[in-house]
C-alpha cells in the first residue's frame, strides 16, 4: 500500500524569510523529507491557493490586515499549525514599532525620510492596511506547536518535522532551543 | 550534638549551617534551583519567585525560607517546572525581551532560565509596554524595556557601592526603575562600569557600551550549556564570559 504523503504549506508574514532560508539550509535532507511530504502553497511553490493540509508552518508576525487574512486561512485549513521564529512568537523585530504609534512610524519613514521626493504616506488600496500593533500568532489563532529561534536552526527544524511525521512527542536537544 | 543539620531536596540530603536559607544550603551542595532576583552576594529579595519550591507541601521561595532540620524540600517536579515556566513567560510579556535585538542574548540570566524551564513561547498576550532607553552615560546604557525589577543593581549599588542610583517608584503594573537624580539620567550620576551595579543585571537592561559583540553569538555563555552547569553569568568573571570583574 502507497501511503499518502502529508501535505505541508509554509508562509511568511511580517518575517524576513530568514525562517525559510534555515528550512532551505536543510539541504540533501530535503530530498528525504520530498519522499514523506508534499509541499502545497509556500513561498518555494508558487502555488496560489492553499488547499486542505496536514501541517501548516508560519514565519513572521502578524503586521497588517493581510496577514490576519492569510493566518486564518491556514488555521482553518491546516489540521497543525506551527509557528517558527521569533516574530511568530513573539513580534520580533517588527513588533519593536509597537513602541511607537503608527502614525509616527509611517511618518519618520514617508515624510521625515531623508532625500524623499513628494513625501507622502503611500494609500494606494492594494497596499495591505497596517495594523497599529504588530501581534504574534497566537494572539490571532490556536498554534499547536511552537519553535523559538532567529531562526531556529535548520537541525531544529529537521528534529521537529522527523518526530511529528513520526508521531514522536517532540523533544528538542538544549542547543536547538534559542530565541536568537 | 554533633550531627549535621539537614533537609531533604528531591530525596537528596542537603546539609546547612544555621541562619542558611534553602537556597543558600542547595547552592553550597552544588544543586541548581532556578533563580533571577537571588545573588549570594546580597541580602535576598524574594521578588521574582522563579525559586519556588514546595517545603512540607506548602508553595515557599526558596531564597527566603529558613533551612531546618527535617524539611522535605521538593524542587524538580512537573508542577514546580509549569510554575516557573508561567512566571518567565509573564516576564517576558510584561516588557519588552527582543533577544534576536538584544547584546546580552547568549549570556543572559532570564534567558538561560527560560531555556531551563523549557520555555518554548510566551503563552499570554504581550503587553508592548513603551518604555525609554538611556544612553546618557558616557559608558553604560539603560534598556528599562528589559528591566525585570528583581532590584539587583538597587541593592548593589545601595549596599556596596554607597551611591543609592537606582531606585523602584510605583507600584503593582506601575513600577519601575528610575535613577536617583532630577534628570532621571543615568549620565548624572556618578556610576561606573566598574561598580557592582554593573555586573548584577541579570537581563539586558544595564550594558556596558563598546564591547557588544566581542563574543560572538553562538559562543557565549549558555550558547551550548545550561545555566545550571554552567552558573550565574553575574557569578562568573569576565574572562570566563561573565559579568564579574576579574
Amino acid at each position: 500500500m502507497i501511503e499518502a504523503k502529508l501535505k505541508i504549506a509554509t508562509c511568511s508574514l511580517a518575517g524576513c524569510f530568514g525562517c525559510h532560508m534555515s528550512l532551505l539550509d536543510l539541504d540533501e535532507r530535503l530530498f528525504d523529507l520530498t519522499e514523506r511530504m508534499e509541499l502545497d502553497r509556500s513561498p518555494l511553490t508558487d502555488i496560489k491557493e492553499l488547499g486542505e493540509c496536514d501541517v501548516g508552518l508560519i514565519e513572521g508576525g502578524v503586521c497588517n490586515a493581510e496577514n490576519v487574512h492569510v493566518l486564518m486561512e491556514f488555521r482553518a485549513r491546516c489540521k497543525i499549525l506551527v509557528a517558527i521564529g521569533a516574530c511568530a512568537l513573539n513580534g520580533g523585530i517588527p513588533a519593536m514599532r509597537n513602541q511607537f504609534d503608527l502614525k509616527e512610524c509611517l511618518e519618520e519613514s514617508y515624510v521625515r525620510g531623508i532625500g524623499l521626493v513628494n513625501a507622502q504616506i503611500p494609500n494606494d488600496p492594494e497596499i495591505p492596511l497596517l495594523l497599529n500593533k504588530v501581534h504574534p500568532l497566537h494572539e490571532v489563532v490556536k498554534i499547536d506547536y511552537f519553535l523559538p529561534g532567529c531562526p531556529p536552526s535548520a537541525d531544529t527544524i529537521w528534529t521537529f518535522i522527523n518526530e511529528l511525521l513520526s508521531g514522536q512527542p517532540i523533544a528538542l536537544s538544549y542547543t536547538q532551543i534559542h530565541y536568537d | 550534638m554533633s550531627e549535621e543539620l539537614g533537609f531533604t531536596l528531591d530525596g537528596r540530603r542537603i546539609p546547612f549551617q544555621d541562619g542558611q536559607t534553602v537556597m543558600a544550603a542547595a547552592l553550597a551542595a552544588g544543586v541548581y534551583i532556578p533563580h533571577l532576583c537571588f545573588n549570594p552576594d546580597f541580602a535576598p529579595h524574594g521578588s521574582c519567585r522563579v525559586c519556588l519550591v514546595k517545603v512540607n507541601g506548602r508553595f515557599q521561595a526558596s531564597c527566603t525560607t529558613p533551612a531546618a532540620s527535617g524539611l522535605t524540600v521538593q524542587s524538580e517536579t512537573e508542577e514546580l517546572r509549569n510554575i516557573r515556566r508561567g512566571i518567565l513567560q509573564m516576564l517576558f510579556v510584561e516588557g519588552n525581551h527582543v533577544c534576536p535585538a538584544c547584546e546580552k542574548s547568549g549570556a543572559c540570566q532570564l534567558q538561560a532560565v527560560a531555556y531551563y524551564v523549557g520555555m518554548l513561547n510566551p503563552h499570554f498576550s504581550h503587553f508592548y509596554p513603551r518604555r525609554p532607553v538611556d544612553a546618557s552615560h558616557a559608558e553604560a546604557v539603560i534598556d528599562f524595556n528589559r528591566c525585570i525589577l528583581c532590584e539587583l543593581c538597587v541593592r548593589a549599588s545601595r549596599d556596596v557601592d554607597g551611591k543609592n542610583i537606582f531606585a523602584v517608584q510605583g507600584r503593582g503594573i506601575q513600577a519601575h526603575l528610575v535613577v536617583n537624580t532630577p534628570s532621571g539620567k543615568l549620565g548624572a550620576t556618578h556610576f561606573s562600569i566598574h561598580d557592582k551595579a554593573a555586573q548584577v543585571c541579570p537581563t539586558g537592561a544595564i550594558l556596558t557600551k563598546h564591547q557588544g559583540y566581542n563574543v560572538p553569538i553562538g559562543q557565549r555563555l549558555y550558547d551550548r550549556k545550561p545555566i545550571n552547569v554552567v552558573g550565574d553569568v553575574a557569578q562568573l568573571p569576565e574572562s570566563k564570559g561573565g559579568r564579574r570583574h576579574d
